[in-house]
Parts: structure tokens; C-alpha cells; sequence
């Protein structure tokens, strides 16, 4: 058994063997180095992208939609004379927009579809989420279909369509539409028509009344819960609940983005895999006389093998350094460019980033090791 | 630097045994027999294509024999694994390649340290010295790129020696060289000789064999002969008067 210190040289010539063969083959490297850089900058940018923008927006979608509605106390319907009673008890400053809905059976064609009355400059405020192809309804008896209900009667914008219904006295109406615009929302909207209230006031002879009325203010929980107290005492045929129906279309959205955020994420990291085995494989290639050389002078497969895994882990964690740093700069550039907002820059994601092009490095070194275990240095130092 | 010299005489360092080798349908060696003593300088010769690499990789522990035995300082390596003929290579064997060899990004000392390094520990000083024996101690900081070939192949002769190996092999270690730097390799060859190492030297060449004891010829892949070769002392002095100055520098 040699002496520890003697072993610690072997160690230390091993090491020196191996900052070698990167130092002095810097340009190589360089390749392999940046290849993981890339895809190490490109993950962190995804993932910080991924984790910070859907918390910022769900603050600014808070401050957007609906989270208090005023329903009837008697389960009837509101009485928009109430519903502007109630209102004067909200702050101004903290309102950031009240919508009446009123939902009324129609008919086109025999078949049934639910239209919606509300008043269209308020909603496109309180949901600038709505994405309408064609135009927003402007003239009389302009309507928008959901995309949902468009698509089932194959409506266009532009086209016309006749309907017909029962209002609540049981007396029968006839009145024409125009399609100005479809609308999607991903939600329960895409399956409604929403016309002007005072439009569907004209076409059933009533008027006065919603179904609901969705208010977005700009306040916090506790004041809210606050304000809606106030408004049924005053106004006791009112009742005004929280609503969490923003942070469920948030959820949705968010989920989306989630999953797009993780497929791309698989595929770089299955991309970053194929350069680095690749390049790990050329290099193999390029190195077979010395792998060979080693082998002649006593190496076995397995020191050979924790040479290159050793060079591996090094440059995955060299790039997972590199592509560290530049994910955070990545993130902050789309964030700026494409969100229009800055990312708060977590670097405490800077090891993990490490760890995993480590990883991802070692196991793209997998093959390329395997070949290199299997160079025979009888036939590579034969080369005549 | 051998301690035992006393026997070199007697004891077989390698025995071939009736050795053939076939790759497919090409058969490299056919039946082949010979004996290398200790001490002893074997020359093997024959014109390109006559199995002489593929002897000198069997004897060297790279390759496998198809029929016949090898038996390498008393031990019959003909049958043993890959991973076995590695630790045999390590422990035995110092290789000398045609091509030099040596990894491209390593100085004169680290290719030195690496045939250290794989056969049990590195020690710079000895490494150096070894350099210092074939006349490169100045160069030993250099890069391969930055030697001459005949340069080059002295360190792969330093590299080759530094584990005090029961047999020292060479394939073509002249072929590269022009003729004053293959001279100076031969007396590095004649100097290990003459302090007792067991020497079996591949060549084209008929001045190099002749500074071996024996030549064995081989044709087509059948050993044509051996014959003694006539000792050579008065050439030798003559050829050694360069390497004897580099030699002797450090002596
Ligand atoms: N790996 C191999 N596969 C097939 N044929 C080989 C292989 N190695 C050597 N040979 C053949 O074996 C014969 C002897 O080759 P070699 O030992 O290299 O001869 P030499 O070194 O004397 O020139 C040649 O015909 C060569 O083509
Ligand atoms: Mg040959």
C-alpha cells in the first residue's frame, strides 16, 4: 500500500492531466462549453420567465377583472336604480369599473341560445382579456357571438340573423341582429351573444333590471369584504359577494403558459443533450489515438471512462455557470422586450442551473464514454 | 537498474509457441516459434504486410494470438481477457511507437508522468531524470508540437523505460526519423542494452536489426529464419559517440 501522500500526488497528476487537456484544447472545448452554455441560459430563462411573469400577472389581471358582483338578496333580479345606489358607497378612486349583466333566453332558428346584455365600453375595461376578431358592436342591434355560439350557427362577422324569445310577462319578441364581432375568452363566455343592454331593454319591452352586476375594484381582501357588508345593509335588496372567477381564468391562462413553458424547457433539454453527446462524441473521435496511447500504457476502460466523465462534469459545470448568469440576462431581456416588465433576478436558481447542465452533461458523456471505453488501442496506434 | 543480471542468460523473458493470427480470412501470422532471453535484443524484419505489427501487438499484450501461447516472464498471457492484458501492458511492457505517439497536450515530463500515472505513482523527479537520460531536460517543459520528431520519439524512449519494464517494444521506431535523429534513438536503444534491458525491435531497416543479437525474418506472415547477427562493438563505439555525450551528461 503506498503512502497517502504519494496517492494524493497520482490525484493532484490527474487533475493536472485533465486542466490540461481543457486548457490546452481551449478552443474545442470552447465548442462544447458553449453549446451547454446555451442551452443551460436558455432553461433559466424559460424557468425564471415561467415563475416570475405569472405572478406579476396575476396582479395586474386582479386589478383588471371582476372580484365583487351584485346579485338580488330575493333571487330575483337587480334593479339597476339599486345597483346605482350601491355604487355611490364604493370608493370612485378604487372602481375600476361596474358591468351589468342580463341574461335572456333567445332563440335563432329554433334553437336555443342565451344572449347577454351589459354595456360593452364597461367590459372591454374590466376585461381587456376578451379577444374579438371583427369589430366591437357599435351601431343599434349590434351584437358580438361567442366563439363558441358563432361557430355552432357558422357565424361570420358582417351577417345578420333573425331571433326570437318570450320575456318574463310571457309576451313573444321578433327583432334582427348584426354580427360585428366574435369573441374568446376560453370561458363560459364563448358560448353567449352580448348585445347593448338598452338593446335588449328595446327588443323584450323591459327594462331596468341585470342578473348581475360585476364590479372590479382596486382593493384588498379585507376591505372588500368590508364594502360588500356596507352594501347590503344599505341597500338590503342587494347582495354583493367576492368573486374568485378572475383567478380562475388567471389559473387557466397561467396553466397554459405553464405547459408551453415545460415543453419548450423538455425539448432544449433534449436538444442540449444531442450537442453535448455529439460534440462529447466528436471529441471521443478526434481523441481516439490518445484513449488508444492510454490504454497501451495501462489505462483500463474504467480510468479512461473517469476521464472524460471528469472533463464532462467540468464543462457542464462551466456551462451551467455561464448559462446561468446569461438565463437571468436572457429572462430579463424577453421579460423587458416581449411583457414589458422587469423579473425580479433570483439567483439562488444560479445552482440549480448548475447542478442540472451537470447532470444533463454527464448523461449526454453517457455514449461517447462508451465509445471511448471501447477504443482498441491495437487498431488505433496500428495506423499505418 | 536490473538486478538480475546474474541469470540473464538462461531465463526466457518471452516465448512464442507456435503462434497463429487471423483477421477474417487473412491469416497475419502462421505458426510461429522463437525465444527472447533476458537481456537479450531481438530485431524482427520483413517486408510491409508480413505480420511484423501484428506480432509485436501480441507480444506487447494488445492483441490475442488466434492459436499458439505466449508466455510473457513465465506467465501465458495467449488467453486473457482485455482488462488482464491491460494490467500485463502496465506492469511489463514499454511500448515505442512509428508514430511517436504521445498526448498532444501534455509536456515532455507529463507524457512522461502519465506512464507513471497508470502503472502506480507519479514522481516528477524521476520523470525528469529519465528526460535528462535521453538528452531532453532542457526540453522537458515543451509541448509535443513544439519537439522535432526525433525529440519526440526520445521522450516516447523516456516514457517507454520509466517503469523498468521486463521487455522493451518498438515498432518501426526509426521508421519517422531521418537518419541522425534515427541514430541517436538507436543509442538510447544500444545504452538500455547494454544495462541489461530485453529489447524486441520491429524495422524496415538492415543497419538498425544489426544492432540487435538476432533478426527474425518474417515473410507472408512465416518466420523465414533467424539468424545471429556479428557483434558489432566497433560500430557501436563509432554510432555512440552521440548519444554517449548526451548520455553521459547526467551519469
Ligand atoms: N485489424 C486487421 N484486420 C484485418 N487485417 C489486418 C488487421 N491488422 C492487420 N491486418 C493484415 O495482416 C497483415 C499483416 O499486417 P501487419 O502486421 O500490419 O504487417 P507489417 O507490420 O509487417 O507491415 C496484413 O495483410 C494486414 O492487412
Ligand atoms: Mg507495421
Amino acid at each position: 500500500m503506498p503512502p497517502k501522500t504519494l496517492k494524493t500526488k497520482n490525484k493532484t497528476f490527474l487533475f493536472r492531466m485533465l486542466a490540461m487537456s481543457l486548457v490546452r484544447r481551449r478552443s474545442r472545448m470552447a465548442v462544447a462549453l458553449v453549446g451547454i452554455a446555451i442551452g443551460a441560459t436558455v432553461l433559466l430563462g424559460m424557468v425564471s420567465i415561467s415563475y416570475d411573469i405569472p405572478r406579476q400577472m396575476s396582479l395586474e389581471f386582479r386589478s383588471y377583472g371582476a372580484n365583487m358582483v351584485f346579485v338580488s338578496a330575493a333571487g330575483a333580479q337587480v334593479a339597476l336604480a339599486d345597483a346605482e345606489q350601491a355604487r355611490k358607497l364604493l370608493p370612485a378612486e378604487q372602481l375600476v369599473g361596474m358591468t351589468p349583466f342580463r341574461y335572456l333566453n333567445i332563440r335563432h332558428n329554433r334553437v336555443p341560445y342565451t344572449a347577454v346584455g351589459t354595456d360593452f365600453a364597461a367590459v372591454q375595461k374590466t376585461s381587456p382579456y376578451w379577444q374579438v376578431s371583427g369589430e366591437w358592436p357599435k351601431g343599434p342591434n349590434e351584437v358580438l357571438a361567442g366563439a363558441d355560439a358563432a361557430e355552432y350557427a357558422r357565424l361570420k362577422p358582417g351577417m345578420e340573423l333573425a331571433i326570437d324569445g318570450v320575456n318574463s310577462k310571457g309576451s313573444r319578441f321578433r327583432g334582427k341582429i348584426r354580427v360585428s364581432g366574435v369573441v374568446k375568452t376560453g370561458g363560459k363566455e364563448d358560448g353567449f351573444f352580448f348585445m347593448a343592454l338598452p338593446d335588449m331593454e328595446k327588443l323584450t319591452g323591459e327594462s331596468g333590471v341585470a342578473d348581475v352586476i360585476e364590479l372590479s375594484l382596486s382593493a384588498a381582501e379585507a376591505d372588500l369584504k368590508q364594502l360588500a357588508g356596507a352594501v347590503h345593509e344599505t341597500v338590503p335588496s342587494l347582495e354583493a359577494r367576492l368573486v374568485r372567477r378572475v383567478t380562475q381564468s388567471e389559473a387557466a391562462v397561467l396553466g397554459k403558459l405553464k405547459m408551453l413553458v415545460t415543453l419548450v424547457t423538455g425539448i432544449v433539454l433534449v436538444l442540449t443533450m444531442i450537442c453535448v453527446a455529439t460534440t462529447m462524441m466528436t471529441v471521443v473521435m478526434e481523441r481516439r489515438y490518445e484513449i488508444g496511447l492510454k490504454k497501451a500504457l495501462g489505462a483500463g476502460s474504467r480510468a479512461i471512462a473517469r476521464e472524460f466523465l471528469a472533463e464532462g462534469l467540468v464543462l457542464g459545470l462551466a456551462g451551467g455557470l455561464l448559462g446561468g448568469v446569461c438565463g437571468l440576462l436572457f429572462a430579463q431581456l424577453i421579460s423587458v422586450e416581449v411583457f414589458a416588465r422587469t423579473v425580479s433576478l433570483r439567483l439562488n436558481f444560479i445552482p440549480v442551473t448548475v447542478l442540472v447542465s451537470a447532470l444533463v452533461t454527464m448523461t449526454a458523456c453517457f455514449w461517447p464514454v462508451r465509445r471511448a471505453m471501447r477504443v482498441d488501442p491495437a487498431v488505433v496506434l496500428r495506423g499505418e | 537498474m536490473l538486478d538480475a543480471q546474474t541469470d540473464a542468460a538462461t531465463e526466457k523473458t518471452l516465448e512464442i509457441q507456435g503462434i497463429t493470427k487471423s483477421f477474417g480470412a487473412v491469416h497475419a501470422l502462421s505458426d510461429i516459434s522463437f525465444t527472447v532471453n533476458r537481456g537479450e535484443w531481438i530485431a524482427i524484419m520483413g517486408p510491409s504486410g508480413s505480420g511484423k505489427t501484428t506480432m509485436i501487438n501480441i507480444i506487447g499484450c494488445m492483441d490475442r494470438p488466434t492459436s499458439g501461447a505466449v508466455i510473457l516472464d513465465g506467465e501465458d498471457v495467449s488467453s486473457l481477457s482485455a482488462e488482464e492484458l491491460t494490467v500485463i501492458r502496465r506492469d511489463k511492457i514499454g511500448l515505442v511507437f512509428q508514430q511517436f505517439h504521445l498526448v498532444p497536450y501534455l509536456t515532455a515530463v507529463e507524457n512522461v508522468m502519465v506512464a507513471q500515472y497508470y502503472h502506480s505513482l507519479v514522481d516528477e523527479n524521476e520523470a525528469l531524470q529519465a528526460l535528462d537520460r535521453v538528452g531532453l531536460l532542457e526540453r522537458a517543459r515543451h509541448l509535443p508540437r513544439q519537439l522535432s520528431g526525433g525529440e519526440q520519439q526520445r521522450v516516447c524512449v523516456a516514457r517507454a523505460l520509466i517503469n523498468s519494464p521486463k521487455l522493451i517494444l518498438a515498432d518501426e521506431p526509426t521508421g519517422n526519423l531521418d537518419e541522425s535523429n534515427g541514430k541517436i534513438v538507436m543509442d538510447l536503444f544500444r545504452q538500455l542494452h547494454a544495462e541489461g534491458s530485453t529489447i524486441v525491435v520491429v524495422t524496415h531497416d538492415p543497419d538498425v536489426a544489426a544492432c540487435a543479437e538476432k533478426t527474425i525474418v518474417l515473410e507472408y506472415g512465416r518466420l523465414a529464419r533467424i539468424t545471429d547477427n556479428p557483434p558489432q562493438t566497433g560500430k557501436v563505439e563509432q554510432a555512440g559517440e552521440t548519444a554517449q555525450t548526451t548520455l553521459d551528461k547526467q551519469a
